[in-house]
């Protein structure tokens, strides 16, 4: 144990920098911040303008990746596009956090019915293909950018309330946790203050990684035309248009499919690193 | 053995039982009569004509009610008629007696998923296990690249660029349906080599994002069961390398991943709606999708269920698997 006389916080840095892949997708991460909360200015064009005289026109110096069926700039319509990706990701698996993390904390503190029913309904949640439930639902409160929000939030959080449940179990146990219930603090009081801050790293590495999946669930249902409703733009729906002109138009299917792959990428990397740096076994190991 | 079989058995009907309720609760408290779908578009009807339609489906009676008259018909596989024009029974039109086997839509689905399982398993086992036992070699770290780029690879995608290259650029694969227009007129080895050609590219592409995610796995599972003494001790014994890594190492590592590949069957199952959607296949996936776009009720909640079926039948294959993987288990 080299590193025993730092803080958590600096081995936590020391390690996270060390490992490239999760810097790299840190910079993806915060790039695309910057790119959605800068999209009126970084954008040449607006993004809705229409230009009947420049309809699927390739890549020019004028389009710098093209334009659409209505002669829409795609490079602009890429960058707003990530504002989509962002907000979805986010409020999303917010709301999976969320729920699970109530659920897990319900299940593991408390044990007996509520922990069995609890795990019950997670079974059943697990076993509906996501992907039908999620279209089931849609069709039923109808497409739009908040019901996919809260879609995938609510078929998202069984994996966190597993882990949080995990965690409970382990920690409920632990002398300090008895200490407090001993001096007698509350229910709601051990809960929070107590078990639920010192389980917050796992739920902040899935969190993470629920992004990457979130936008991934969110850019298929754009493109089946069940999220994001054009004229909208996000990069789901802009693939639904470069499959109506898969024979004419390479650049509405590859560029926009690009943008989701680094995206889901960086947030992967990120995660996963995150996990990697916060782990204490693997502190004082510098093998990577 | 038949004992953990019929045990696993019994755990799955409380679990079947909640799908369907959970199934059933979410079209019927959503907001509207499934049947405003059928009297909506027809401005004609009259109060009673739609009284006698809410009758007819039932809707007239208690929530609970409607759910366990509804319980008792699915279990004769009766999932009413669809709303679509035809009026068909809905479980005729995923399993249609009167269709060769290759035209029904469940079976089709069912043969991609598993064509699709075995692609997986016969890929990325190996690729794992390479991985494991040359650590930190070339192979490892390219193979590790392609993990990472293979999670973030949305399948769609992959299934546009594919169309796009060997589809329509190269003109080796055909890009939509399960068969040729002069399929009638080929010879039995035509017909069969015309079907691989069109279940080349679906069964690529739903195999690519699971092939990632289980190398990844098999890799770690591997990499932990070779660092276990019993390992090292059957070195120690002199054996080869091959045996300690196939005889001793190899089926502890696959323990795991048994259980993996029976968690990713509802995925896979899912992501059939995308696929089949896009290579215009006609199998289940693309029917709830249609279903979904005309809010066609009697055919979403059946194809939910089945959807759920299958997966708890993914999940009791997976744990036959385990259990013929694993002597600790048989003997219990």
């Amino acid at each position: 144990m080299v590193m025993s006389n730092y803080s958590p916080k600096t081995i936590f840095w020391r390690r996270f920098k060390k490992n490239r892949l999760a810097v790299a997708g840190g910079v993806i991460v915060l790039s695309l911040f910057l790119i959605a909360v800068l999209a009126p200015f970084l954008s040449p064009y607006n993004p809705n303008d229409i230009d009947r005289k420049e309809i699927l026109e390739p890549p020019s110096l004028k389009h710098p990746l093209g334009t659409d069926d209505l002669g829409r700039d795609l490079l602009s319509r890429m960058i707003w596009g990530a504002r989509i990706s962002l907000a979805v990701g986010f409020v999303a698996v917010g709301i999976s956090t969320l729920i699970g993390m109530i659920t897990g904390a319900l299940a593991g503190y408390y044990g007996g019915w509520s922990d069995r029913i609890i795990m019950r309904f997670i079974d059943i949640m697990l076993s509906i293909p996501t992907f039908f439930l999620i279209l089931a639902v849609i069709a039923f409160v109808g497409p739009s950018i908040w019901n996919i929000m809260l879609v995938i939030g609510v078929t998202s959080w069984m994996g966190v309330a597993r882990l949080v449940r995990a965690e409970f179990l382990s920690i409920k146990e632990r002398e300090y946790v008895l200490a407090a219930r001993a001096l007698g603090a509350s229910d709601m009081k051990i809960i929070f203050r107590h078990i639920m801050v010192n389980s917050l790293a796992p739920v902040l590495v899935s969190a993470v990684l629920g992004i990457a999946g979130a936008v991934l669930v969110e850019s298929a249902l754009s493109f089946l035309g069940l999220g994001v409703q054009p004229p909208t733009p996000s990069w789901g729906n802009i693939l639904t248009l470069g499959k109506d002109n898969i024979e004419i138009a390479w650049w509405l299917s590859v560029y926009p499919g690009l943008a989701i792959l680094i995206t889901v990428l960086g947030y992967n990397l990120l995660g996963e690193g995150i996990r990697d740096s916060i782990d204490p076994r693997l502190w004082g190991t510098d093998e990577h | 053995m038949l004992g953990y079989i019929s045990k696993r058995l019994l755990e799955i009907v409380p679990t079947l039982f909640g799908i369907t309720l959970l199934s059933f609760l979410i079209i019927h408290l959503a907001p509207g009569k499934p049947t405003d779908v059928l009297t909506e578009m027809n401005p004609k009807i009259t109060p009673e004509a739609r009284e006698r339609l809410e009758k007819l489906y039932g809707l007239d009676k208690p929530v609970i009610e409607q759910y366990w008259i509804w319980l008792k018909r699915i279990v004769n596989l009766d999932f009413g008629e669809s709303f679509s024009s035809d009026r068909r029974p809905v479980f005729e039109k995923i399993w249609d007696t009167k269709q060769p086997l290759m035209e029904r839509r469940l079976f089709i689905t069912f043969l991609i998923n598993v064509l699709s399982m075995c692609v997986i398993f016969l890929v990325a086992i190996p690729i794992g296990v390479s991985s494991a036992t040359h650590q930190y070699s070339l192979f490892d770290k390219i193979s590790t690249v392609f993990v990472f780029i293979g999670f973030a690879t949305p399948g769609f995608w992959l299934a546009l660029l594919l169309m796009m290259f060997f589809g329509i650029h190269l003109d080796w694969l055909p890009i939509s349906g399960l068969k040729s227009m002069n399929y009638e007129m080929l010879s039995f080895s035509g017909k069969v080599w015309d079907r691989m050609l069109h279940l080349t590219l679906p069964v690529f592409v739903s195999a690519f994002v699971g092939l990632a995610g289980l190398s990844r796995f098999m890799r770690s599972s591997m990499l932990e069961v070779i660092r276990q003494d019993y390992v090292t001790v059957a070195r120690a014994k002199g054996l080869r390398e091959k045996e300690v890594i196939y005889k001793h190492a190899f089926r502890n590592a696959l323990l795991p991943i048994i259980t993996i590949l029976g968690l990713s069957v509802p995925g896979l199952i899912g992501g059939s709606v995308i696929f089949e959607s896009i290579f215009s296949i006609p199998g289940m996936g693309q029917l709830f999708y249609m279903s979904v776009m005309t809010r066609d009720y009697p055919m979403v909640m059946c194809i939910l269920t089945i959807g759920a079926v299958l997966t708890l039948f993914g999940n009791l294959m997976a744990d036959i698997g385990y259990m013929i993987a694993d002597p600790r288990i048989r003997a219990r």
